[in-house]
């Protein structure tokens, strides 16, 4: 595998997401009739890191993400979420042949994402997710947006709404923490000001904020986040960056799809690239970035000329850098998979891409 | 107030360029108005033209000519002032009345804080002022007011379906139904189950049927979870009109017993409630305690929805309307949430039914067709979904417009004496309605208060909020 070998060029021994993964994704298989969207894919997300999952469009990311938030029943894999540390493979194959869903010991515990429905991924396995066309309840506030998200541990407070319908103490000290959580994560993404406003009410960038903001709030272990960076200017992307880093230190792990190959690299310490289905580079920013096949994939072809998008190929310069490409462009490509049929699909991809942007 | 910012005309226009486009419109309107002239014709030849009598041998007919042209002229004119006067302004009907409560909301900050309170009052001291103020119509007028309040308490138990949770129930009046059967059919059946008894039980029933209907609707959308709710109101309509050994079919069943005061009855003599009171025997004494039943269950039903409202079910199910993916990747159960919105909707419902059993003191299937529940819709969507005193002021308008159009005997004094005018009632009301939704088309309370907020509450505006799913 290609994955491996890059590993192994960059020097280090076992990679930490190796060694403490908080989700391990084992040959997923997803099929939508006849399309094979995603082929035995496998990969795992580190305790800690900020993980990346990149690819030209149509990859299958977002698939990958639909899987692992439980919104798809994948065809064949399994999903691991683990929550305490190390690998826990004894738990692991336990849960595995138990047909239960998740189990719990002490600290630890093992979720199978595959067999859960998407509210309990959310719920017990602590995985929170956002979307690439943004989902916020538009008519609710943004404060009440936060609280919407904290549903479960509230319903609990309120006596399951019997004690609520009495007015009961206990309820109305929950919800007086649950509010101070949102103040908590609205100061995060600086949206105090705006709390009584309706989230619909608020500008494009805001509302990503508040999607991110919405998801911390139900205290994921691991957030997934599709494409946070679309549609933002630079400045709100530097700040999405310090957001997310500094989610990341308050012990969350991230998981994102990203076009924004700026925001791709600076923040991640683990970087996926994907391409029609199938897992073609693995490792950190740098292995990535100069790995032949990754740029293959995104430029699809072996001289610049060809590609007729300037700002693309300036975004791709700018992210592998440009020894990458002089260095690839004289000598033939180096794997057949990249046939010049695939080649013309992902340099269609890219294009779109940058149509978007 | 969507259509407030339409309202600014663009200062400084030429002169000459007005006038034209005034000329313009004016032919325009001529134009249209021809247009529905024509129409008119077309389709009310055979309708109002025609006419066929029985005559020896067969049927003869008829042409009415005079009323023929009246139609076509009705159609002209009234397109033709519409044209002129209200369509082709560049303010909406609604945006002066719109400004004109901005104004008013302005000078006085609890408007609807103190509509509700004066409100509350009224309703409560309702007979008494019917009784003092009205002493020969007293009874009608009570009469009319629990009906109102029946319907104030049907919309609000709807609204948690349609309004809150945005699930679209065509047939809510099989919950009305089944509330009414509960306490008819315990009370034949089983001699000891009085009103206070059946009350509860047939609540819980109605919820049950509630989560009946909700399982097969939870995964429908649109116009299919529509349908599928209309087709359950039909089907328990249909089954208890043809369970006859147990439901009594078509006839219904009577003799529901009268609800009683702490074991007090309303009637004559020995034990009733004159007399332990030591009153003289009067027939209101029954009504205006029925009024004090609805009114108090009406009553609890505004404070729990109110309540549940900023409860975490309550926003659950405003979040379900508004996206319920997004609901679901924050995990909330989204099955439960609907059964519990279907479910406490329904038992409302099953109250109301319950009550309406024990006034009328016999229920049938006829009382319970799907005409009922597009009233309570019309009154949920008329008052704007969601809101509490929206759906107070729709019922009045259409449950106390209904009635009140009954007393229109005065028109015969414009039309004659051979005028009937119960036979247009349905047709004003019909006008009534279509001229409310053009003018407020949310509805008459359209925005929505949050449940909660850090600094202050601000009203949200209707173009911001979801409908949810059927609308």
């Amino acid at each position: 595998m290609v994955a491996e070998a890059s590993v192994v060029s960059a020097g280090a021994s076992v990679p930490r997401w190796e060694d403490d993964p908080v989700l391990t994704v084992e040959h997923l298989t997803m099929r939508f009739g006849g399309l094979l969207a995603v082929r035995d894919l496998s990969f795992s997300v580190g305790r800690g890191d900020i993980t990346a999952l990149i690819g030209p469009n149509g990859a299958g990311k977002t698939t990958v993400f639909n899987c692992v938030t439980g919104f798809y029943k994948p065809t064949e894999g399994r999903i691991a979420m683990r929550h305490g540390p190390g690998k826990q493979e004894a738990l692991v194959e336990e849960v595995t042949a138990s047909g239960l869903r998740w189990k719990k010991e002490g600290n630890q515990g093992v979720f199978l994402l595959e067999r859960m429905p998407d509210y309990e991924i959310s719920h017990r396995a602590g995985v929170a997710r956002t979307f690439q066309n943004i989902r916020l309840f538009g008519g609710m506030t943004v404060l009440e947006n936060l609280l919407v998200a904290q549903h479960n541990r509230l319903v609990v407070a309120s006596g399951f709404t019997v004690g609520g319908i009495f007015g009961l103490p206990s309820y109305r000290r929950a919800e007086s923490e649950a509010v101070d959580k949102a103040v908590h994560w609205l100061k995060q993404t600086n949206l105090l000001e705006r709390a009584d406003d309706p989230a619909g009410d608020l500008p494009y960038g805001q509302q990503r904020r508040l999607e991110i903001a919405r998801a911390m709030c139900t205290d994921p272990h691991l957030l997934c986040l599709d494409e946070p960076a679309a549609g933002l200017n630079p400045r709100e992307s530097q700040e999405l960056n310090e957001l997310l880093q500094s989610i990341r230190e308050q012990g969350t792990s991230v998981l994102l799809i990203e076009h924004d190959m700026g925001v791709v690299m600076e923040i991640s310490d683990h970087i996926i690239v994907l391409d029609y289905g199938v897992k073609i580079a693995d490792g950190d920013a740098e292995s990535v970035r100069t790995d032949p096949k990754v740029i293959a994939a995104y430029l699809g072809v072996e001289d610049e000329e060809d590609l007729d998008v300037p700002e693309v190929l300036e975004d791709v310069i700018e992210a592998v850098g440009e020894d990458a490409i002089t260095d690839l462009a004289p000598e033939p490509m180096q794997d057949p998979s990249a046939t010049a049929g695939e080649a013309a699909g992902s340099s269609e991809g890219i294009s779109k891409k940058g149509g978007a942007a | 107030m969507a259509t407030t910012s339409a309202g600014i005309h663009p200062a400084g226009s030429p002169a000459i360029a007005s006038a034209r486009q005034e000329e313009s419109r004016i032919a325009r309107a001529f134009r249209e108005a021809v247009i529905v002239a024509l129409l008119v014709a077309a389709l009310s030849f055979f309708f109002i033209g025609v006419r066929t009598d029985i005559a020896p041998g067969g049927l003869d007919i008829r042409m009415r000519w005079e009323a023929w042209f009246t139609a076509i002229a009705i159609g002209f004119f009234g397109r033709l002032l519409l044209n002129l006067f209200v369509f082709g302004r560049d303010w909406g009907v609604g945006s002066r009345a719109g400004a004109a409560r901005g104004r008013l909301t302005e000078a006085v900050p609890n408007l609807g804080k103190w509509m509700l309170r004066t409100f509350f009052v009224f309703a409560a001291l309702l007979p008494f002022i019917a009784m003092y103020l009205f002493p020969g119509r007293d009874r009608q007028l009570i009469d009319v007011s629990i009906l109102i309040m029946t319907y104030v308490m049907l919309g609000w138990g709807l609204n948690i379906v349609v309004g809150l949770a945005g699930l679209l129930d065509l047939g809510y009046v099989a919950f009305y139904a089944v509330g009414a059967y509960s306490f008819a059919l315990l009370s034949t059946y089983y001699d000891f189950i009085g009103f206070w008894t059946a009350l509860p039980l047939a609540g819980l029933l109605a919820a049950l049927w509630g989560m009946v209907l909700g399982f097969p609707v939870l995964r429908l959308r649109g116009d299919y979870l529509a349908i599928v709710t209309l087709a359950f109101g039909e089907i328990i309509r249909v089954v208890l009109l043809n369970w006859y050994e147990f439901t009594g079919g078509p006839n219904g069943i009577s003799g529901i017993p009268k609800p009683t005061f702490f074991g007090l009855e309303f009637g004559r003599g020995e034990g009733s409630f004159s007399d332990f009171f030591g009153i003289p025997y009067s027939p209101i004494h029954r009504f205006v305690y029925l009024y004090y039943i609805i009114f108090l269950l009406a009553l609890v039903t505004y404070v729990v929805t109110i309540r549940l409202r900023s409860l975490p079910i309550g926003r659950a199910w405003e979040a379900l309307r508004e996206d319920e993916i997004a609901c679901r990747s924050l995990g909330i159960n989204t099955r439960n949430t609907k059964l519990t919105a279907f479910a406490i909707g329904a038992m409302f419902g099953g109250f109301a039914g319950s009550f309406f059993a024990t006034r009328q003191g016999f229920v049938s299937p006829e009382s319970f067709t799907f005409m009922e529940s597009a009233i309570i819709l019309a009154i949920v969507v008329l008052g704007g979904l969601g809101s509490q005193i929206g759906i107070v002021l729709a019922s009045i308008v259409m449950i106390g417009g209904i009635e009140a159009l009954r007393n229109l005997g005065f028109l015969t004094y414009i039309f004659g004496p051979d005028f009937d005018p119960a036979q247009y009632r349905m047709l004003l009301f019909g006008m009534a309605m279509v001229v409310i939704m053009v003018w407020k088309p949310r509805g008459f309370v359209s925005t929505r208060e949050p449940t909660v907020a850090l600094k202050e509450k601000k009203r949200i505006g209707a173009d911001l909020v979801a409908q949810g799913e059927g609308h």
